[in-house]
């Protein structure tokens, strides 16, 4: 497991890999927008009709739901709500747990259906997870053999004064 | 827990404002809001009760500009003071980078002060994190208000270990852009440790 302190890393190999993976559960399951957010409400990826979306403000509520609605799983003594949808009237959320850590929403209208939408989340769920799986290992054995190299190892106090000119 | 992203080569941090109820947490990210540059910032979120109380948490998304080729990104979030809201508070915690606890320097609320930094060391230990080994500042807000504590007691109560301090009337903004570049700079400097 990865401590509380350290940084959860994300590279292009696996990010090309996420995005394969939302884009194909973006055409199968027929919906508007998928976008996968971290459970501390970093945004990881967005595809399909995102241009008029705040996916900043929407990755940061999402994860305020799921924070909320695990409290209250822990308060009934359920481990977490792995699904939590929201019904509109037009467009519907679908939001769920990815490998424990990820939350991955779906946007969907009348031409999908929750039933659609349920079970191609739960294949791109199984494919998400393993991508985070290695993700996870990849930053492990970066860290253990100390070629981590954070890109902040090098910068200066001037580096960081300047960004407050 | 930094979110540092080589594909898209961003990093973004997470900075929660504590303290007690009416201190001025929400007052101090209202006012960066409206300075900044609007290419700089993205839209601040309040879930707030109707008597404009933070219900939940407030959220302002804040680009700094790039360090190494990399966007800084900080995210930051105020708690709900109120004593009932605990349990969000421990919620907005979990993943933070950086804490600034806002003081409010009134001398009536000096137990409120001190009833509420424990309750963040409380809440920062449930969750693996100790209060000293994070990026931490302080500011005594209020400082225009007649009825305040001296500067001397305030830092004896709230600030023994001296960590970078500001004095700040959030309502003017007087000391709130000094505080957020404390906590942001102590936040890199955590980074470049490898933290
Ligand atoms: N005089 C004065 N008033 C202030 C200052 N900062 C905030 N206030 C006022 O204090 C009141 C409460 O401020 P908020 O920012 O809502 O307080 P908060 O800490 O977010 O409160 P909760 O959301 O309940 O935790 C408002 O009426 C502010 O205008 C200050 O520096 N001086
Ligand atoms: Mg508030």
């Amino acid at each position: 497991m990865l401590g509380p302190q350290s940084a959860f890393v994300m590279y292009e190999e696996e990010l090309n890999q996420i995005n394969e993976v939302l884009n194909k559960l973006l055409r199968d399951s027929n919906s508007k927008v998928i976008f996968l957010v971290d459970k501390n409400g970093q945004l990881i990826s967005a595809v399909g009709e995102t241009e008029n979306l705040d996916t900043t403000s929407l990755a940061s509520l999402t994860a305020g739901n799921i924070a909320a609605t695990g409290g209250l799983a822990k308060l009934i003594g359920e481990k977490e709500f792995s699904i939590l949808f929201h019904e509109g009237e037009k467009d519907n959320i679908h939001i769920s747990i990815v490998a424990q850590r990820v939350i991955l929403v779906v946007i969907f209208d009348q031409r999908s259906s929750l039933g659609l939408v349920r079970l191609r989340v739960k294949k791109a769920s199984d494919e998400l997870g393993r991508i985070f799986e290695d993700l996870t290992q990849k930053t492990e054995e970066q860290e253990r053999s100390g070629q981590s190299q954070s890109p902040f190892a090098e910068i200066t106090d001037d580096d960081i004064d300047n960004l407050f000119k | 827990m930094s979110f540092i992203n080589y594909a898209s080569r961003e990093i973004n941090c997470k900075i929660v404002y504590y303290g007690p109820g009416l201190c001025g947490k929400t007052t101090n990210l209202q006012y960066i809001y409206q300075k900044t540059d609007p290419t700089a910032k993205g839209k601040m979120i309040s879930l707030a009760t109707e008597t404009e109380r933070t219900l939940f948490f407030d959220f302002l998304p804040l680009a700094l500009g790039e360090i190494r080729g990399f966007k800084t990104r900080f995210h930051l979030y105020t708690v709900p003071g109120q004593v009932f809201y605990d349990a969000s508070r421990k919620l907005i915690l979990k993943g933070v980078d950086g804490v600034v606890f806002v003081a409010d320097s009134q001398e009536e609320r000096l137990d409120a002060n001190i009833e509420s930094l424990e309750n963040l060391k409380d809440n920062l230990e449930e969750q693996g994190y100790r209060l000293e080994d994070l990026p931490f500042v302080m500011q005594y807000n209020k400082r225009d208000l007649p009825n305040v504590s001296s500067m001397e007691e305030l830092r004896e109560l709230l600030n023994p270990d001296g960590v970078p301090e500001y004095e700040a009337c959030a309502t003017t903004g007087e000391g709130v852009f000094e505080t957020v570049k404390a906590v942001a700079k102590l936040i890199l400097l955590e980074l470049k440790k490898g933290g």
